[in-house]
């Protein structure tokens, strides 16, 4: 079943992405039929079965608070789209 | 001689006796480049001068004589999802068009620092999401092997890079089958180390407890010697495992007696093609007549690792792609306030595929559908996972198709995001267990090359590079060749 545009609004608006009346009804069909087929899962008891988030064994890997050098203002900044050493510039968050 | 065609040992032999400089095979891959990339259109950026600068340094450390690494002076294309210092990373999204990284990735200051020759940066899926490099932002590669259809994805620029002769090796990334199934599809071997081995600081993150960087090579010795390069512990990245490298070239033995095959029944189900199959159930014949012992097992969650995967890597991508604000770096759109802001660099940034993965993540993860949806997920990764260790204890080496099938005709699945996703079908669990795993050519259907997978325990990347080895010691596939002209 296709996502309600409610739905696909309430979407693009947490993850911050503009999308054309087109696209959100095209992904809204899209994103129904991918949702549909995963309802297989359903099929498995994992009542008892603990989460992986990832496979590695390895928890809190931490190391020695030392100073280390890093990127200078002007090369941290080459990318920024408006910068103003040593800041990016950004629109106001506040009005 | 024709010197793109050379393996890293034979070229590295001949740079070691002076038989060749760097220089000179630099040429001959450049010139190469020129020649066969309006037909492959690999490569997202060619880099011709650092390439020749790195080649020259090359020759004189050669002339200087002594002992030297074997990717000194041999060139390299590296997946442009990897940060190059200097050179254009685009992630092949329009987002990232004009993006020069200040700093190396690991896995590429390592092949640097070993005197490696950069010719470029491929093409792949817009932020390795895809199939078939068809979701590249800027345009498609080609298969060399037949230029009307996919080379496969995500890594496809650097699987047809390494067909076509465009470079001797490649580095790619696989978070759901992105090197082994465009390896398959372009009859390259491509290796995903087990998930921790190789650093992914450096490594543009899709899905971060998936992703793993590995090499696209024309054979087992040079996967050995590519994987001693970037295998190993960093710092840099906490998910990286302090564990002793081994020197991988100690595995190359042509010897597979005694060795246990599990041969899975659920990777030979409906939707492999049939001469997907019979290829890959020859390769098993000629390594049982080898001496190695073949006996099926069970996975029975496969068919469940799809829908685990895509929750699984959209759900971290949503949280991954989150960095593209046009704020720090990146395209930015011009708008009247922040927020709009945000909705038109994305908007206009992304393709459609990554806005569909963004859309997908953020839904599995959101209010009343997480643990639906994402915990569910992350429970049958367990079982995925148990399955394997399971398996493992009757095993040495498990083998199955890469793919389903062979490549498949450019536009032909592109309108079909289901299609499409059933393409990693038999690629994805082994990323969820974090396991090591290869493709070999294996033979061909249809005038395509197909791919043997060869899934290893963790950390035991070791056993598959003998399996390889030994299957190319008795074996041509390896050695064939795309007629591009």
């Amino acid at each position: 079943m296709p996502l309600t545009r409610e739905e696909m609004d309430h979407l693009a608006l947490l993850a911050r992405v503009g999308l054309t009346d087109e696209e959100k009804d095209r992904m809204a069909s899209q994103l129904g039929d991918i949702l549909q087929h995963m309802e297989r899962l359903n099929q498995l008891d994992t009542q008892s079965i603990p989460p992986t988030a990832q496979v590695i064994e390895s928890t809190n890997v931490l190391r020695e608070d030392e100073v280390r050098p890093g990127l200078p203002h002007d090369r941290a900044l080459a990318n920024a789209p408006r910068a103003e050493e040593p800041f990016v510039r950004v629109l106001p968050i506040l009005e | 001689m024709n010197l793109p065609e050379l393996t890293i040992h034979e070229a590295a032999r001949l740079l070691r006796e002076r038989q060749i400089s760097s220089v000179e095979l630099t040429t001959a891959v450049l010139e190469r480049i020129q020649h066969v990339e309006p037909k492959v259109k690999a490569f997202v950026t060619v880099t011709p001068k650092l390439a020749l600068e790195q080649a020259r340094a090359a020759d004189a450390a050669l002339a200087a004589g002594g002992e030297h690494p074997e990717l000194l002076g041999i060139p390299v294309a590296l997946k442009d999802v990897l940060v190059t210092d200097g050179v254009r990373t685009t992630c092949s999204s329009k987002i990232l068009e004009n993006f020069v990284p200040v700093y190396d990735g690991t896995a590429v200051s390592r092949l640097r620092s070993l005197g490696a020759v950069f010719v470029g940066k491929t093409n792949c899926d817009e932020f390795a999401m895809g199939s078939s490099t068809e979701n590249s932002g800027f345009f498609p590669t080609h298969n060399p092997w037949n230029l009307d259809t996919v080379p496969g994805g995500s890594s496809g620029g650097s699987s047809a890079a390494v067909a076509a002769d465009e470079c001797l090796y490649s580095l790619g990334t696989d978070t759901g089958g992105s090197i082994r199934q465009p390896a398959a599809l372009c009859g390259v071997g491509g290796f995903k180390p087990t998930y921790g081995r190789v650093s992914r600081f450096g490594l543009v993150a899709f899905a971060s407890s998936l992703d793993q960087i590995g090499p696209f090579t024309k054979d087992a010795e040079d996967c050995a010697i590519v994987l001693n390069a970037i295998c190993g512990h960093d710092g840099l990245d906490s998910t990286s495992v302090d564990r002793e490298v081994p020197d991988f070239r100690t595995a190359l033995r042509d010897d597979v007696k005694g060795l246990r095959i599990g041969i899975p029944k659920e990777y030979f189900g409906a939707g492999i093609e049939p001469g997907v199959e019979k290829a890959v159930r020859t390769a098993i014949e000629l390594l049982q007549s080898l001496g190695a012992e073949a006996g099926e097992c069970s996975l029975p969650s496969t068919d469940y690792a799809l829908d685990t995967y895509y929750i699984i890597a959209p759900a971290e991508a949503s949280a991954n792609l989150a960095r593209y604000d046009g704020i720090r770096y990146g395209f930015s759109a011009q708008a009247p306030d922040i927020w709009s802001q945000y909705n038109a660099t994305r908007e206009g940034g992304f393709g459609p595929e990554v806005k569909r993965r963004i859309m997908l993540g953020t839904y599995v993860l959101s209010a009343g559908y997480y643990d639906a949806y994402y915990l569910k997920a992350q429970k049958v990764r367990t079982l995925i996972k148990q399955e394997f260790d399971r398996a493992f204890k009757r095993f040495d080496v498990i083998l199955a198709p890469t793919s389903p099938t062979i490549a498949f005709k450019i536009g032909e699945k592109v309108n079909d995001p289901l299609a499409m996703y059933l393409n990693d079908v038999l690629t994805i669990p082994v990323n969820m267990a974090g396991l090591p795993g290869m493709s070999i050519p294996c033979g061909f259907s249809e005038g395509l090359p197909v791919g043997l997978q060869i899934i290893g325990k963790a950390f035991d990347e070791e056993t598959i590079l003998r399996v390889a080895y030994c299957y190319q010691q008795h074996t041509d596939f390896h050695t064939k060749r795309p007629a591009l002209g």
